[in-house]
């Protein structure tokens, strides 16, 4: 793999050379397949295309060869209008093509870019924590259409250029065959140099797209950090940061053009020169009377023709590299096994048994596990609350019932069935979580409610706002329609948190998971909130994450995680009275005596 | 239930972008961008014009040549005079081969580096202005636009000038050329040839017309795409766990299909330009043919001298051909450029100062002063604000959530300017402070805080840059989050994935604020800046609060009162206003009071 960036690594990023070159591009052919018959027309048009402008050279040699040298006044219209009738035909056969192209590849590139979105939404969570997301959003973008524009324009004229070549070639050997050879051995230096140069291509052209990837993520970094940047004065840094990715792109894309103005060069040149040494064998030709001087114009003629086809070819293969190395970049995504795969059952009549079995949980570059030997139980309608110290797991454990992240070892069940038994859209069915960061989108406050429960009635989503005390919605200027900013970005922090809480009620789960979601309300709505939800957890079984002994009180009983496993399970009072652990961790004592202090 | 279309629902500004409708205007903002981009490379620029004028005069030589071969090298070798005159003109065709070949090379290699420079100083330049403007505008504009400008807009410049530039440059120097040698060639001949430029041009001109719209919709439309899509990706737990796939494929469906359908117009545009331009020249050349005819039987012109003619014609309109395909990169930076330049001339709402007031020594008062402000128009958060808080007060602010807490802290950041009245620190406005001073004086902790990519340690030294491995260790120690750090795999060394991938929620709060300790501002806000810890780790923040509180002046956010206890004051707000404001012990002693409500209401929660 090229010297790409030491910092950021690209977890998936195979050995370019190592996959053969095209072999990604050939497997997104099926994309092409609804397109069969715009390809047939394409193809069909464009060798016509070739043929009409193949044929013209050879009428203006008849003209020549003709009237000319005879002098027959008359006989210059018919292939006058002849020639002008195959530059219409040209004209029009290539409007037809480039309508025809115009759907298909634009169908190619967002059918593609629509699948590759779905599968990023269908990869696990540990997947997502390793890609950056820049790297995923200049695969959806920029490689995408350099995909696209290969399909297209490069494929098509890649085609047409070589065909046209061999096409001309022939004739021309058909002309006279001693120049024709002239010009076929001009083309094994084209041939031996496109080679060389592809080998070099792929590799400059995977860095700078990798690295393009890599300045998408400092770009959403700094647009998703932009405050905390503000807060603490370090633009500066921020911007160092990306101008080291800049600069490094830049590098590597002067060295991009420095190989291809090399290439482009040679390709530009190899017919001229062919074309000096016809001039002189052809004139000797003329000149002692073997070639007849009117298809000596019609050679240069065509020989002229080749000259823009082959230069062009620079362009057409650098394309086709890019193409291939993106298309690399696509099928590495789309090639991602999801971990995480739904069983096929589906629970009837859930009850909501919740049970951890021995569970283990270590995160894929972890050196030892997070969590083991979790045993756990929450009847039905129970509710557990989970105390730990910050960072003892406890969101990890929640992730683990809706399957964010898959357990290691032991099982999660619900009703005595392991969750991974159900289907994925099941079991996340009988599942809603309010996650400890709100997680808003900016689309409508409805929207954002109603998420996981797009049909709900206009008097749930009320209840549930009332119960979560998001009732400001309703004040906001477009009530439930208004737009809520970029991840909630204005509202305050405790409004968000409820908005959240709300999401998660009107699910109407089973399985209820809070997690530490009332850290940023005020005590009095902490209160309020609190005693609507017990309503809520009377009929749904759930876990609450928590750090205050008022949240706390929300659960029957209460598991203590420590060290990885629980340790103790038990009603709040009694461990407060018999676990020093857990009287370390809640008790009321303690921070009134550290308030009063 | 909602349909595809309303799911954004409505905001203040439903400008979806700057919508100066004048494309003059446009055209003019992105000129002057150009220019300033290419200014600096001017000497350059006028070297790598006269190499393409080298090369181009060198390609457009080589038929005339061939046209000499033929008119002059043949007659002398059927008339057995000796090959001399072919040889002398091969001789020549192949050293402007040369020529040629040479300043195509330095023409593709300067050009290309020029563009990558000017790509650079664009990237950079953009990054800068978008760190200058105000949070307000970026609540606007959203990241995912901002990041959309920053990659896909530039990247269209990008292609451009990987392959259009060249295709354009040779197009028009071509276009010029021919006309000149055709006229030379002949005259009258020449002119009916040319018959066919006006058309071109006026061809050229309704495509450019038609899609300078059909592209400038392109841009729009990928941006939402990619807002959607940096949306979904930073929200993908939500969006998994509340099974929103469908529906997100569903919206993405929408705008990938607007997308396709505004790249749609603009592959309709050029699919009718390049068949126009095919057309038109090959009506030319079978004019040319027929009229030069004529006149080589008329003697008039040499059969060699048609040759060319028809050479050149052909060369002048098969470029032409797929040089209109480059045109539409060209059509679509421009599209970019246009974007560009409207971000670049946006003006911070929050500007600093031309001439600031320098801070040496900052000490920490702080003075708000009639100070209102509201987010929406006629929907006032702050009214009529009064507060003056000495150096080194620690001043707790507590209130219902949205009664404005994280407003006043974020005018104290100077995050926005307020509406009305002033804030001061040590007598001097926050808007005539500079952005250095302001920073170094003031820092916040905010309830989001942000984890960068990189090492625990580089997040933390974000704090400040220059402080040594032992400072970052020595602040983490202080708020008690050396322990955690010390566990993971690589202790200080271990890589943390932007949004802070594998910290839990309290770890990064932990990691913010020893951020903030290392910083060590004469103003130090802290925002909910403690409500994911546990309450021990909550007591050795509070702990190291004590210390570095005591010398300097704060600003302190929570619902938990027992953070609030170490503070001085206490003010308690309530929609925008303060109602109380005195000593914690005081406002607890005094009946009915709010806050003594309050903090009965807590400790009642703590039993
Ligand atoms: N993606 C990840 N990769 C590796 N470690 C992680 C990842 N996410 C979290 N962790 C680690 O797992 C531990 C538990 O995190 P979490 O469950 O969020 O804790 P909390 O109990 O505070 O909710 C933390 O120490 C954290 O560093
Ligand atoms: N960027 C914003 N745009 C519009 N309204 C906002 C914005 N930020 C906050 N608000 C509104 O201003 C009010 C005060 O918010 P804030 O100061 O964050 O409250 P808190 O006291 O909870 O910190 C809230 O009603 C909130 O909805
Ligand atoms: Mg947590
Ligand atoms: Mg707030």
């Amino acid at each position: 793999m090229p010297p790409t960036t030491v910092t950021h690594p690209h977890p998936a990023a195979t050995d370019p050379s190592r996959r053969r070159a095209g072999t990604s591009l050939w497997r997104l052919r099926g994309y092409l397949a609804p397109y069969v018959w715009a390809l047939v027309v394409m193809a069909v048009s464009a060798v016509g295309t070739v043929a009409a402008a193949l044929s013209i050279p050879l009428v203006v040699r008849a003209i020549i060869d003709g009237p000319i040298t005879s002098g027959d006044r008359a006989a210059i219209w018919p292939l006058g209008l002849l020639a002008l009738l195959l530059g219409a035909v040209e004209a029009g056969l290539i409007l037809l093509r480039r309508w025809v192209q115009a759907s298909a590849v634009l169908g190619l590139e967002t059918t593609l870019r629509g699948d590759l979105y779905a599968k990023l939404d269908s990869l696990p969570m540990a997947f997502h924590a390793r890609w950056q997301s820049g790297q995923l959003l200049s695969r959806v973008t920029i490689d995408l259409s350099t995909i696209r524009r290969f399909s297209g324009f490069g494929l098509l004229f890649l085609v047409i250029n070589i065909i046209q070549l061999f096409a001309t070639v022939a004739v021309l050997l058909n002309l006279y065959w001693p120049l024709g050879l002239v010009v076929a051995i001009a083309a094994v230096p084209i041939i031996w140099l496109s080679r060389s140069f592809e080998h070099g291509y792929v590799v400059v052209s995977r860095r700078v797209q990798d690295q393009q990837g890599d300045v998408a993520s400092q770009v959403e970094e700094a647009a998703l950090g932009m405050r905390v940047i503000r807060a603490f004065g370090r633009r500066d840094l921020a911007y160092d940061k990306y101008d080291r990715q800049a600069s490094q792109l830049f590098d590597s894309s002067v060295a991009k053009v420095r190989l291809s103005a090399r290439f482009w060069t040679f390709l530009e040149i190899i017919p001229n020169v062919a074309l000096a040494i016809v001039l002189l064998l052809g004139a000797i030709a003329v000149g002692n009377g073997s070639l007849s001087l009117g298809t000596l114009v019609a050679f240069i003629t065509l020989m002229l023709s080749l000259v823009w086809p082959v230069a062009s070819l620079g362009v057409i293969l650098s394309m086709a590299q890019e193409a291939m190395t993106a298309a690399d970049r696509v099928v590495e995504v789309l090639d991602t096994k999801s971990t995480i795969v739904g069983g096929d059952r589906v629970l009837d009549q859930p009850r909501g048994r919740l049970r951890f079995e021995g569970v283990g949980f270590a995160f894929p570059d972890a050196d030892r596990p997070l969590l083991r030997d979790v045993d756990l139980d929450v009847a039905p309608g129970e509710t557990v609350a989970v105390v730990g110290a910050t960072g003892s797991g406890k969101t990890t454990l929640t992730a683990l019932v809706p399957r964010l992240y898959d357990v290691t070892t032991g099982r999660v069940t619900i009703d005595g069935v392991d969750v991974r038994e159900l289907t994925i859209a099941s079991l996340r069915q009988l599942v809603a979580t309010a996650f400890e960061e709100p997680t808003l989108f900016s689309m409508s406050a409805r929207e954002n409610v109603t998420l996981g429960r797009p049909d709900a009635p206009e008097a749930d989503i009320r209840e549930a706002l009332e119960v979560a005390q998001a009732s400001f919605v309703h004040d906001l200027p477009w009530g439930l329609d208004t737009r809520i900013g970029e991840q909630g970005m204005s509202l305050s922090g405790g409004q968000r948190q409820r908005l959240a809480l709300a999401r998660a009620v009107l699910a109407q789960p089973r399985i209820l998971v809070l997690d530490d979601t009332l850290s940023a309300l005020d005590v009095h709505t902490e209160a309020l909130v609190e005693v609507a939800l017990r309503a809520v957890l009377r009929d749904a079984t759930g876990i609450v994450v928590a750090h205050r002994a008022s949240t706390v009180l929300l659960a029957d009983k209460v598991a203590l995680l420590e060290g990885g496993t629980i340790t103790a399970v038990g009603r709040h009072s009694d461990l407060l009275a018999t676990v020093p652990a857990y009287r370390e961790l809640l008790s009321a004592d303690a921070d009134l005596a550290g308030a009063a202090a | 239930m909602s349909t595809a279309a309303d799911w954004r629902g409505v905001a203040a500004e439903s400008q979806d972008d700057f919508t100066d409708r004048v494309t003059l205007l446009l055209r003019d903002r992105s000129r002057r961008l150009l220019t300033s981009l290419l200014r600096p490379h001017r000497r350059i620029l006028a070297v790598v014009l006269a190499v393409v004028l080298v090369e181009n005069a060198a390609r457009l030589a080589i038929p005339y040549l061939v046209k000499e071969g033929i008119d002059r090298g043949i007659p002398p070798m059927q008339a057995g005079e000796g090959s001399s005159v072919l040889t002398t003109i091969t001789v020549v065709v192949l050293m402007t081969v040369a020529v040629q070949a040479v300043a195509r090379q330095a023409f593709l290699t300067m050009s290309g580096q020029v563009g990558q420079r000017v790509l650079l100083e664009l990237r950079r330049r953009l990054f800068r202005h978008f760190q200058r403007l105000s949070p307000a505008f970026h609540d606007r504009y959203t990241s995912g636009r901002m990041i959309s400008r920053m990659t896909s807009d530039i990247e269209a410049i990008d292609e451009m000038l990987d392959t259009g530039f060249d295709g354009l440059i040779n197009a028009a120097l071509t276009l010029v050329g021919t006309a000149v040698l055709l006229l030379v060639l002949d005259v009258p001949l020449g002119l009916v040839a040319l018959g066919s430029f006006p058309l071109l041009l006026w061809l050229s001109a309704w495509f450019r017309r038609e899609s300078a719209v059909a592209y400038r919709r392109t841009r729009e439309t990928v941006a939402a795409v990619i807002v959607h899509f940096v949306e979904t990706m930073t929200g993908i737990r939500a969006v998994q766990a509340f099974r929103r796939e469908t529906r997100n494929e569903e919206i993405f469906g929408q705008v990938n299909d607007d997308y396709r359908l505004a790249n749609m117009r603009a592959f309709r545009l050029i699919g009718l330009f390049m068949p126009g331009i095919k057309l038109i020249g090959n009506v030319t050349i079978a004019i040319t043919l027929i009229y030069g005819a004529y006149r080589t039987l008329d003697g008039a012109v040499t059969i060699g001298a048609l040759a060319a003619f028809l050479i050149y014609l052909r060369q002048f309109f098969e470029p032409m051909q797929d040089i209109s395909q480059f045109y539409n990169t060209f059509q679509s930076a421009g599209a970019a450029l246009e974007k560009l330049s409207g971000v670049l001339e946006e003006e911070p709402d929050v500007p600093e100062p031309s001439r600031p007031v320098p801070l040496t020594e900052p000490h920490g008062t702080v003075h708000f002063d009639d100070v209102r402000f509201e987010y929406v128009e006629h929907r006032p958060v702050l009214q009529a604000l009064d507060l003056d808080v000495p150096a080194g007060q620690t001043l707790a602010v507590v209130g219902a959530t949205g009664a404005g807490k994280t407003t006043i802290a974020k005018l104290m950041a100077r995050f926005y300017d307020p509406s009305g009245g002033r804030v001061l620190l040590d007598g001097i406005d926050l808007r005539d402070l500079s952005e250095t001073d302001l920073r170094a004086a003031v820092v916040m902790v905010t309830q989001e805080n942000f984890v960068f990519a990189g090492t625990v340690a580089d997040n933390i030294r974000f704090g400040r840059p220059a402080a040594s491995d032992a400072e970052v260790v020595a602040a983490a120690e202080a708020i008690g989050a050396d322990a955690f750090i010390a566990d993971l795999p690589e202790g200080y060394q271990t890589r943390i994935e932007s949004r802070g991938g594998r910290l839990s929620a309290g770890q990064r709060q932990l990691v913010a604020f020893a951020r903030a300790f290392l910083a060590d501002p004469a103003v130090l806000i802290l925002d909910e800046a403690t409500s994911s810890l546990d309450v021990p780790s909550e007591r050795l923040v509070q702990r190291a609060l004590r210390t570095i509180l005591a010398s300097r002046t704060a600003i302190i956010i929570a619902h938990r009162l027992s953070t609030v206890e170490i503070a001085d004051r206490v003010l308690v707000l309530e929609d925008g206003t303060v109602v109380e404001d005195g000593a914690p012990a005081a406002l607890i002693a005094s009946e009915g009071g709010r806050y003594a409500g309050l903090h009965a209401a807590w400790v009642e929660s703590l039993a």
